[in-house]
């Protein structure tokens, strides 16, 4: 899993605003903190994005299996039931870790903020209740229910995947450009949660990430069947689990860029330090040029290749619009820019690639020729996955440290929110020593039940059966 | 009744719901861990497969429930509380994290040795973790969290009141999952296992129900506040927990066990309604009130909206699940 990296990236993140902290006293609880968000939150964003796409593809195969009486399409939907019960269940619990973070960690925040914020998080406590429990009785009703009525269940689980995401994202588009309160002497006043909850950048941002979410897991489930194909698994079933998970992934892919762009062309107005840092720029330039790659050093820019007025075009839909530069910023209110240009042009690059490997996939296809006969494009497939994630995860740490020295943008410093905890380092080394123990179940678990598959088990009995079953009972599934 | 209470109201059932359903599931755990070796304890271990397996993540959402509307309506006193019961909170949370996770990968372990593993795993969580939360819940009624600045950090929660309310946390569980477990094992018609279970639950209902009027006296000392509202506004509450834990042993022994799930509900139910009417009008007892604590009110009237939401929308559907789980061609 990618957790190392991530936190080494926050890691790098955090530094500087801990050397800089130095000077100001952050509080002791700041930077322990931020690591332990980092880890928890780039943990469960990944198998957020399975509790949000995953039901709609299970749907579409299990539709698929009855519309057509399709063996082979029941037997896939029955199989990602039971690895989407694995996924949700450590889904869930480390959603509810953040649950208590939010306290644990933002004091700060949560005493100021907590009832402007809250509302969207009912919905979503919401939209996860009436998830959890369509879940248990889609992945309890195989076999116990007419087969229509079964697969009607899997859509309350889609529908609230995209309604929890929106109200989550919601807060996190409130940190970004905060709304729906007055500030009178410092104190929080006139609060209206309702435009909270519908603030004018959640929707954007909302669609980038739910679009991301398919991609995500899309490609993850195309690259486990794109592996076994590598390894001479050519069934049927194999071809038909990576085109359905790799549609839904060419699908979102293909739409990603034109989201991003339009959630981006805003941020010039709500959040130009950030795009400054996305962007590179020093100096306010008119036309701007697109700055690929490169770092910042004592102030100088190195190494990049510049495309002159890309820049503004990108960002501002202009040939002469400038993105204005970080000079303009008092330093104090500079995110860390290496980290942030970095990360969102990782996103950019492996979305763009993500696009590419799509459009050629099906307009190859199209034309009468099969990928999928080509060990080139499998093995990139197989990679596909890996990818997508990190492209996600980047794309989470340029908003999130682009957004820096805000917690709440203009209004209150991360350091503001934190408490003063240095315990909290215990926190993040237990924290990294159970998920660490939690991913390893995970991968042991999901990899016997992949094996078992193979060897032709069809239902996975229960560990404590048969030989110690109910003697009146028989096989049990 | 002003909004605040209204709204401490609905936060409340949500602590009553987690406790009777997130419970009966923490409880489950309680006679995984003492099933016995792997092959004496399969049958019982199946059926707590089976009997927990399709609810435990709806039931867990009520902690998210009230976790959101506690940091909502009343948001300086959850930093509050998180700040001075990080400990037991934390150890509560990775009791969740680790019951929730083993749980999913025993279902789907290849073999005896990693099942018992991810078994003991998810035994010894399910059994800890209410015993923090009924830390929590003993400290925030003796009046050991300040509204501002932290407590201390260790008798916050080290304390006879938080102690029995651990103690009493456990019980309650396993009484309501023993209960539940009878019904499950006699509606598979498993009559051994049905026997097995109905002699430890009998067991654990007596130690509890003890446990419970046994913390009455030490909550005089340690608890005031609480104990006069035990005696006064809640002491209606604490006789009808008296006669749902009476008629509950008295039903597991007739072996009624469909009736004895109702008054077992009642019982538990009642006892922790107790110690909420008990500390009213109190949020943080003898630190800050519930309309003190208070958020904004235009925020509290939106939660009761998403909370009517939440009885339309989620109960029925909860419902309908109960319904499928405890149905005939579901025990199958």
């Amino acid at each position: 899993m990618i957790d190392p990296a991530l936190t080494l990236l926050s890691l790098a993140d955090a530094v500087p605003a801990g050397v800089q902290g130095l000077a100001n006293a952050d509080p002791a609880g700041l930077l322990p903190a931020r690591q332990q968000m980092a880890l928890s939150l780039g943990w469960h964003i990944i198998l957020a994005c399975f509790g949000v796409a995953f039901p709609a593809m299970i749907f579409a195969m299990h539709l698929i299996g009855i519309r057509r009486n399709d063996p082979d399409a029941l037997l896939l939907a029955r199989k990602w039931a039971k690895v989407s019960a694995v996924l949700f269940a450590i889904g869930a619990v480390s959603g509810t870790v953040l649950s208590f973070e939010m306290g644990l960690l933002w004091p700060g925040l949560m005493g100021t903020y907590g009832d402007v914020l809250g509302l969207p998080f009912a919905f979503e406590g919401l939209a996860f209740f009436v998830e959890a429990i369509f879940l248990g009785i889609y992945l309890y009703g195989w076999d116990r229910m007419p087969p229509k009525q079964h697969l009607m269940m899997v859509l309350p689980m889609a529908i609230t995947g995209v309604v929890g995401t929106f109200c989550v994202i919601a807060v996190n588009a409130w940190m970004n450009a905060p709304v729906g309160f007055d500030l009178v002497d410092g104190e929080v006043t006139n609060v209206d949660p309702w435009a909270v909850l519908l603030n004018p950048d959640a929707f954007w941002q909302f669609l980038h990430m739910w679009v991301a979410a398919y991609m995500v897991a899309g490609f993850t489930i195309a690259s486990v069947y794109a592996v076994g194909m590598l390894r001479g698994r050519r069934d049927r079933a194999h071809r038909l689990g990576f085109t359905l998970a790799f549609a839904f992934a060419s699908g979102s892919a293909v739409v990603q860029p034109v989201v991003g762009h339009l959630l981006g062309s805003r941020i010039a107005e709500t959040q130009p330090a950030k795009l400054a840092a996305f962007e590179l720029a020093t100096e306010t330039e008119s036309p701007s040029p697109l700055r690929l790659g490169g770092i910042l050093v004592d102030g100088e820019v190195r190494w990049s290749i510049d495309i002159p007025y890309l820049g503004s075009l990108i960002a501002r839909n202009s040939f002469s619009k400038p993105v204005e530069g970080l000079a303009s910023f008092p330093v104090e209110d500079r995110p860390p820019v290496n980290i942030t240009h970095l990360a969102f042009q990782s996103m950019v690059g492996i979305g763009t690639l993500l696009a590419v490997a799509a459009v050629v996939f099906w307009v190859a296809r199209w034309r009468g020729r099969d990928l999928l006969e080509r060990r080139w494009f499998l093995r990139f497939a197989s990679l596909a996955g890996v990818l997508a994630i990190l492209a996600m995860e980047a794309g989470w740490i340029a908003t999130e440290v682009g957004r820096q020295p805000w917690i709440v943008y203009g209004l209150m410093r991360t350091p503001e929110a934190a408490g003063e905890n240095s315990g909290l380092w215990w926190l993040l080394g237990a924290t990294a020593a159970v998920y660490a123990a939690m991913t390893a179940g995970a991968v042991i678990v999901l990899r016997s039940m992949a094996r078992r598959w193979r060897s032709g088990e069809v239902d996975l009995p229960s560990p404590y059966g048969p030989q110690a079953q109910r003697p009146h009972e028989g096989v049990r599934r | 009744m002003s909004l605040a209470v209204v709204v401490a109201a609905a936060l409340f059932v949500g602590v009553i719901a987690y406790a009777l359903f997130g419970g009966a599931d923490f409880g489950a755990g309680f006679y995984d861990l003492t099933a016995g070796g792997s092959a004496r304890g399969a049958e019982l271990r199946t059926l707590v497969d089976h009997s927990i397996g399709p609810v435990w993540e709806a039931n867990h959402v009520w902690l998210i429930y009230v976790l959101v509307t506690w940091w909502t309506a009343f948001p300086e006193s959850f930093a509050a509380a998180m700040s001075t019961l990080i400990l037991p909170m934390l150890l509560a949370l990775l009791g969740i994290v680790l019951r929730g996770a083993s749980f999913a990968f025993r279902k789907y372990a290849a073999t005896l040795g990693q099942a018992r593993v991810f078994g003991v795993v998810f035994a010894i969580s399910s059994v800890i973790t209410p015993f923090f939360f009924g830390t929590v819940a003993g400290a925030i009624a003796s009046g050991r969290v300040p509204a501002t600045g932290r407590g201390d950090l260790w008798t916050s929660w080290i304390n006879p009141t938080s102690i029995f309310g651990g103690v009493i946390a456990v019980g309650t569980c396993a009484v309501l999952a023993g209960t539940f477990l009878c019904a499950d094992a006699r509606r598979a018609g498993q009559d051994r296992l049905t026997e097995e279970l109905r002699r430890r639950t009998l067991a654990v209902a007596v130690v509890t129900g003890a446990v419970v009027f046994a913390a009455l006296v030490p909550l005089e000392q340690d608890a005031p506040t609480l104990a006069t509202g035990l005696q006064g506004r809640a002491a209606p509450l604490v006789a009808v927990s008296a006669i749902g834990g009476v008629a509950t042993v008295v039903l597991i022994a007739t072996r009624r066990f469909a009736t004895a799930r109702l008054t077992a509900v009642v019982a538990v139910a009642s006892v922790v309604s107790g110690w909420g009417v008990g500390q009213y009008p109190w949020l943080l007892v003898d630190e800050v009130t519930i309309t003190e604590a208070a958020g904004a009110p235009a925020t509290l009237r939106a939660l009761l909206v998403a909370a009517g939401l939440a009885a339309l929308l989620v109960l029925p559907a909860l419902g309908y699940l109960y319904k499928l789980t405890q149905s005939e061609s579901w025990s199958r």
